[in-house]
């Protein structure tokens, strides 16, 4: 039996089941909260900081996807200090991260008056593996005019998904559907720390050295367009990509008899991305390769 | 589990160094499913220990027989091994040399001292003759400023640190792959009773015999006849408040954790003594070694614990050692283990070790570096007396907080409470250090101002006048020449807005430049920073540069603008990170640059 | 399966089969489910399991003999559940009391108290899920295979309620929905039996056409009607017999001696080229619209994303126009028109609207009312008092090893499998730049290997009572002396099903792919190389 927790978000009086969260709480309301490292397929991990609140009585604000609701919280959403930290978490992000294929996030950003040249022209990016090599505990004093980055070239080992961390934001969300929250199979971890924590096989080995079985369950979770189709890379590297022309359709998956849908995305009558949505039940939002990658041969010039 | 291996094949002597932990591989065919994985995984760290001490980096062969071994995908040792600064996860020379520049350090000659360093062992971070030298983080030697500290890998692997290092010492360490013989300085406290620091420097730190004739052992007997709800009664009658920094009642948590249905209750002794200024528990581990013991095996009794962990920090070899010898001695003789005092009562005690990051003193963070994950803090609530180390309830405390319960079950909660002011009660001990006559550990009452602490060290040194005093370390905060009559508690510190921390004193004269060790202090929580949450993550990184415009005096347009930007960025900083690092990172510099408002032109 | 306390995964390597499934496994575990993997290879899923049984290949019904006795003798068997639901029961304890652990042991190779343990923590869990694949099925004694594993249901109650059932895991798409869709010999859409009357009648009246009265012939059974003769136009939808079946030789003789071989596909296959007449098809699951059944019995809209390349067709077109010129005008059905037409001769679909299909994203039959949620499991039934429906049988399975039996001459057991990246024959999964792509390979044990003198990715020659192949050889520490494990996903490269047996399950018609009796040799070197080598040596 589950009992029902009572609180207030922004005024309202809102009843939720024991268990729930702020956010939940907020979402019933029809309050838009943002996140950034949260989904629903995933354990809420809460280092984005974007949906924190204010809960009356906490030192600190809570992040709201993580906080459970308790009987007679009181929470606001949409305060100064709420409002302050959003936009400061947008601004560290856009400041250091190439955000130019996070839909999401550059939302957020206008919603929030982000102000990232606040801190200064990006600094230059890290030569290729450069970030990965770095020793912790060590950096050198910056001269402070320019600001730090996690530019660097792309990772591509693979003909079927390339890796951009310089747009990656650190939301781990990548590291939990490789890990224990679907896929089980661990071929990435964050590495490092501090500004240096990174996503990365053991020893920076490249894909094909690694674990990785290409389930793509990381490119379904992906906020940043970090981890990306190597065909939606390639289209748009070309000038090609053309989001005008393309159809998203729901099907299921050819091959074993578990039932998994796919969310196609056709451009020219050629599937060039292949997504699963996370609220089926027969899938989680999650594929193995064969769903993921193998379906393009019906729109590879046959066989 | 089906583990992707690291395809290195381990060479004979990481298979030597993974087997020195878990043992030779008897049945390598067996089962392999979660449940096993997860049942190994603590044992992760001191195999990277080992692993670091005898190869003289994590190497992919060692790694990939660890991982082998504990059921760790390969990827997930490798993000562990990567967060901890003293492992390597790139080939470098058996012999490494770590010089402290920190606060205390940087006031008392170690740029001077890295300098030379760089003359005659080559740049910082640069292997030369099987040996380099790198540039550390507090080393907690602070009264004995600067020091240093060596590792050495090998069959034999040595770690040691020492203070008042020169150039000559270290030259010869790199050389050595050893530190000099030094005496240790017990500190001397001119005209207070002591109570924590009685023994040390009096009692012989490795003899169980001489403890107990010094009344060890004394407060376990009683506290068996007394029984666990008095001990606690006790605890909480006598006020006592965590030393650590966040000034918790120690009696409420216990009784929390005695109260939980959720077995096994799990004992923690936080050493991961880190703030950097601080040494005073370094002082307790080395110089009462007997003391913490019995005080764990106090606590766990009274708040039902079956085991404990003391996790001590990786730069501290000569605590470590004598806890493990006093751990010993205490199984030997029937104070730990099974049984304890033939009265049923069990109690295991596990030393571990960290690895060099500060953030592992976060409680929280602390329980993931046992259990093997990267030291990254979780949120709060659940709190620890919950949901604590392996996800069961878990009583931690700092190793002075768990010092002072001797004499507490001895003397009684009301004797306790006699010392100190009504709320805060007690003696507590100081960490002096930094521009002050006499550098050292100080126990005085709770209550005393930071004017008669200061006298009690000798005053500024050199007879000069002072500028500033860094309270509770880098996460604390600045104060001045008007500060000085603040009596020495937690309330009356945060009254005045400061904090008392961890009973960090660094003292400023006023030839002291500030704005060099601001930005050391930033440069310290951007190094230390888990990584996991973007205020803090990137946060620290923009509060270092903003810092180094302003020494520069090259300020992004005006510096009203870099006050408001410095203003957003300390307030998502404290409101929005995970823990208390982020939340503190800009807490000095915010009171510094807010006392000495002349900083913002780059004074 | 995500709530359930014990889940034995017999004869599935799920891990690589069923990726997607394996997901909801490996949450069941971390919610604190305990694995038992029953497969002779240690797979990618055994490396998951708390316990692995690594039975000889073939003595399942043996291992699943010993277990149910363990069960009983050990007071174990849900008795209120035997009374309510089962008949036979006792008939079946006298049948199964010869099978002691040690005897079992002494049958399957695996060690006893690896078989008590699973009877044990099958018997006393409050829920558990016994899940097969073509482990199971791909014998010449399948259905035995199958009824064996039901029993140990049946003993324990772990059937018809949550967390607690008996799963086939199928292997394709829609392999449930052709079935559903009653591509079936003796089934019409529903489950509904050809030879019944009442049944056909109703079809009858909606095409006013008679359907014939008599069941018809399965995949094995055709064959057997090409070797007599009597079978003698074949008409080939989506499937590749050429190189899916066991003894492909032999079968490629038969679908080229018929009158007329009509193949309908998406691919120019090995089966198309034998072909008098080839009808490209589309591909059903992304070019058409229309619904397949998974495992989970759940009915799910198939969509349109592309258009058929080139001069392919929708099937339906296809089907619809070759009946037109055959003299039957169907018209031009849309896909929603045959789904209400199914939905009017098929109970269990009648309560599937195409609207409900698309908002609920599928509905498990039976649904029989558009008010129906469907069904989440079942046999339900056999729990209620009284029982509904009929009582389930234990039926007696005497244990029969494969038919291709090892000898001297052939001491090795080949068995076959599918991984993870690739797909039965290949023709798909061929086509993707897939990293994890490998020359196919023989998998075997180290012990065979050293004693054959083999060296990783030398050239060996395997040979069978049928054939013989070249291939690279892989070894593999999860293989016990004298198992060899191959895949047929690549029959370009290594033609594995010349190989196996065309030994057939009388009722299923599932072929012995998991049991085939090999030797295997080392290419002997010849030529300049081995001059130089024996020069050296």
């Amino acid at each position: 039996m589950i009992r029902a927790v009572t609180l207030t978000v922004d005024g309202q009086s809102i009843e939720v089941p024991e268990g729930a969260t702020l956010l939940d709480a907020a979402t019933a309301l029809g309050i838009d909260t943002p996140t950034l490292c949260w989904a629903a397929n995933l354990t809420p991990v809460n280092v984005c900081r974007m949906c924190v609140v204010e809960l009356e009585g906490a030192r600190t604000l809570v992040p709201s996807c993580a906080r459970k609701a308790e009987e007679g919280m009181v929470i606001h959403t949409d305060t100064p200090r709420v409002r302050t930290s959003r936009r400061m978490v947008l601004e560290l992000l856009q400041s250091s991260v190439d955000t130019s294929t996070a839909p999401d996030l550059l939302a957020y950003a206008k919603r929030y008056g982000a102000e990232p040249a606040r801190f200064g022209p990006h600094g230059p990016p890290a030569n290729a593996n450069e970030r990965d090599a770095h020793h912790p505990g060590h950096h050198h004093v910056p001269a402070g005019a320019e600001a730090a980055t996690v530019h660097q070239p792309r990772k591509v080992d693979n003909e079927l998904y390339i890796r951009d961390y310089g747009k990656c934001i650190t939301c781990y969300k990548c590291v939990e559907a490789c890990g224990t929250d679907a896929q089980n199979t661990f071929a990435i971890a964050v590495a490092g720390r501090g500004f240096e924590a990174r996503i990365s096989t053991e020893y920076n080995v490249g894909l094909p050295d690694s674990a990785c079985v290409y389930c793509g369950n990381c490119i379904n979770v992906c906020p940043t367009g970090a981890l990306m189709f190597k065909s939606e890379a390639d289209l748009r590297d070309a000038g090609k990509w053309d989001e005008a022309k393309q159809t998203t359709t729901r099907t299921i998956c050819p091959y074993c008899g578990v039932g998994c849908t796919l969310e196609l995305t056709v451009q020219d009558n050629r599937i060039v991305r292949v997504m699963s949505p996370p609220e089926v039940s027969v899938t989680n939002g999650n594929l193995c390769i064969k769903g993921r990658f193998g379906v393009t041969y019906v729109s590879e010039g046959g066989g | 589990m089906d583990l992707h291996p690291i395809s290195t094949p381990p060479t004979p002597e990481e298979v030597a160094a993974v087997n020195a932990v878990l043992g030779v591989d008897c049945a390598p065919d067996e089962p392999s499913g979660l449940r096993d994985a997860e049942a190994r995984r603590h044992l992760l760290l001191p195999v990277l220990h080992a692993l670091q001490a005898r190869v003289g980096w994590v190497s992919p062969g060692g790694l990939g027989e660890a991982c082998r071994r504990l059921l760790v995908p390969p990827a997930e040792a490798y993000g562990v091994a990567s967060f901890y600064s003293l492992f390597a996860t790139s080939p470098r020379p058996q012999t490494v040399v770590h010089v402290c520049e920190d606060v205390a350090c940087a006031l008392g000659g170690a740029e001077a001292l890295c300098a030379a360093a760089e003359a005659r062992l080559g740049p910082a971070g640069t292997p030369r003759d099987g040996a380099m030298w790198v540039r550390s983080p507090c080393l907690g030697l602070c009264e004995r400023a600067p020091a240093a500290m060596v590792t050495k890998a090998g069959e034999t692997p040595l770690t040691a640190s020492w203070g008042n290092a020169t150039v000559d010492e270290l030259v010869a360490a790199a050389r050595a792959g050893a530190g000099p013989e030094r005496a240790e300085a017990a500190p001397a406290i001119p005209g207070v009773s002591l109570r924590l620091l009685r023994r040390v420097g009096v009692v012989d730190p490795g003899s169980l015999g001489a403890y107990r004739a010094a009344g060890g052992y004394e407060a376990l007997r009683r506290a068996m006849e007394m029984g666990p709800n008095a001990v606690i009664r006790e605890v909480t009658e006598s006020k006592l408040m965590g030393r650590g920094g966040a000034a918790f009642p120690t009696g409420r948590k216990w009784q929390a954790v005695a109260s939980q249905p959720v077995r096994p209750h799990w004992l923690v002794c936080n050493a991961d003594e880190s703030e950097p200024g601080t040494f005073k528990d370094r002082v307790l581990m080395e110089g009462d070694p007997f003391r913490l013991v019995e005080a764990m095996t106090i606590a766990a009794f009274a708040a039902a614990c079956e085991r404990g962990i003391l996790y001590v920090r990786g730069e501290y070899p000569l605590a470590t050692a004598r806890l493990k010898h006093a751990i010993s001695q205490a199984e030997a003789h029937g104070f730990l283990g099974a049984d304890i005092l033939g009265r049923g009562f069990s109690f295991h005690l596990e030393l571990r070790q960290g690895a060099g990051a500060y953030i592992c003193g976060e409680e929280t963070a602390l329980f993931a570096s046992i259990e093997g994950f990267r030291g990254e803090p979780r949120s709060k609530p659940p709190f620890p007396v919950e949901v604590g180390l392996f996800g069961k309830p878990t009583l931690i405390n700092n190793v002075e907080t768990l010092c002072n319960v001797p004499d507490i079950v001895l003397n009684g909660g009301a004797a306790f409470a006699k010392v100190g002011t009504a709320q805060s009660t007690g003696t507590r001990l100081f960490c002096l250090s930094g521009h002050v006559s006499r550098p050292g550990i100080y126990e005085v009452a709770s209550g005393t101002t930071l004017r008669a602490l200061i006298e009690l060290a000798g005053g500024v040194a050199n007879g000069r006048a002072l500028r500033a005093i860094l309270l509770g370390g880098a996460a604390g905060t600045f104060v001045g020449p008007d500060d000085l009559d603040v009596p020495l508690t937690f309330e009356d510190t945060r009254r005045i807005g400061a904090t008392l921390g961890s009973g960090v004193v660094v003292l400023f004269d006023d030839t002291a430049s500030l704005l060099p060790h601001l930005q050391r202090i930033a440069g310290f929580f951007r190094d230390e920073s888990c990584g996991q949450c973007v205020p803090c993550r990137v946060g620290t990184v923009r509060q270092e540069e903003l810092l180094a415009r302003i020494s520069n005096r090259r300020p992004h347009g005006d510096v009203s603008r870099e006050q408001a930007l410095f203003a957003d960025l300390s307030q998502c900083m404290k409101d929005a990170s995970i823990c208390g690092l982020g939340q503190t990172a800009s807490s000095a510099i915010e009171s510094a640059m807010k006392r000495f408002p002349d900083l913002w032109e780059g004074a | 399966m995500e709530e359930t306390d014990v889940i034995v995964l017999w004869g599935s390597n799920a891990r690589d089969a069923h990726p997607i499934f394996f997901h909801h496994v490996l949450k069941g575990i971390r919610n604190g489910a305990k694995l038992f993997v029953i497969d002779p290879r240690r797979t990618s899923t055994a490396d998951w399991a708390d316990s692995h049984l690594r039975l000889r290949v073939g003595t399942d019904i043996e291992l699943a003999l010993a277990v149910a006795r363990e069960i009983i003798h050990a007071g174990l068997t849900h008795d209120a559940f035997l009374a309510n639901a089962t008949e036979g029961y006792e008939a079946f304890k006298a049948h199964v009391e010869p099978w002691t652990l040690e005897r079992g042991e002494a049958t399957t190779g695996v060690p006893a108290a690896l078989i008590r343990g699973l009877a044990h923590a099958y018997a006393r869990a409050d829920r558990a899920q016994l899940c097969w694949t073509l482990g199971i099925t791909e014998h010449h004694n399948a259905v035995d295979n199958v009824l064996s594993l039901i029993h140990l249901g049946l003993l324990t109650g772990h059937v018809g309620r949550p967390g607690s059932g008996i799963n086939p895991l199928r292997g394709q798409n829609n392999v449930q929905g052709g079935g559903d869709m009653g591509a079936l010999p003796h089934k019409l859409p529903g489950f509904q039996d050809v030879e019944d009357d009442v049944v056909r009648a109703r079809y009858d009246a909606l095409w006013g056409r008679p359907v014939p009265p008599k069941k018809g012939w399965h995949l094995t059974e055709m064959f057997e009607a090409m070797r007599r003769n009597e079978l003698r136009a074949l008409y080939v939808i989506g499937e590749n017999p050429a190189q899916s079946e066991a003894d492909a030789g032999h079968i490629k003789g038969l679908l080229t001696s018929r009158d007329i071989l009509i193949v309908q596909d998406m691919f120019m296959t090995r089966t198309a080229e034998l072909a008098d007449v080839v009808f490209p098809g589309s591909a059903a699951w992304v070019e058409t619209d229309g619904t397949v059944t998974n495992s989970e019995r759940r009915v799910q809209r198939c969509r349109k994303a592309l258009d058929p390349p080139g001069e392919a067709r929708d099937d339906v077109w296809i089907l619809a126009e070759l009946s037109k010129r055959l003299g039957h005008d169907m018209g031009n059905p849309t896909p929603e028109q045959l789904w209400d037409e199914l939905r009017l001769l098929s109970p269990m679909h009648g309560g599937m609207s195409w609207a409900r299909l698309e908002a609920m994203d599928g509905i498990q039959w039976p649904c029989p009312t558009e008010d129906h949620p469907g069904t989440r499991f079942l046999h339900e039934r056999l729990w209620a008092q009284p029982r509904g429906g009929r009582a389930a049988p234990f039926t007696l399975v005497d244990p029969d090893p494969p038919v291709d039996q090892l000898t001297d001459e052939y001491p090795i057991r080949l068995t076959t499998g599918r991984r993870l990246d690739e797909y039965n024959t290949g023709v798909q999964t061929s086509q993707y730049k897939n990293p994890l792509r490998k020359r196919e390979t023989i998998d075997l044990a180290p012990a065979d290997c050293a004693r054959l003198g083999i060296e990783e990715g030398a050239t060996v020659t395997v040979t069978s009572r049928r054939a013989a192949v070249r291939v690279t050889a892989r070894i593999d520490p999860g293989l016990h002396a004298g198992l060899a494990f191959m895949t047929y996903h690549d029959a370009d490269d290594v033609d594995t099903n010349l190989l196996t047996i065309e030994a057939t399950d009388p009722k299923a018609g599932t072929a012995e792919f998991k049991a085939t009796a090999i030797r295997v040799e080392r290419d002997r070197p010849h030529g300049p190389a081995s001059d130089l080598h024996a020069a050296h040596a």
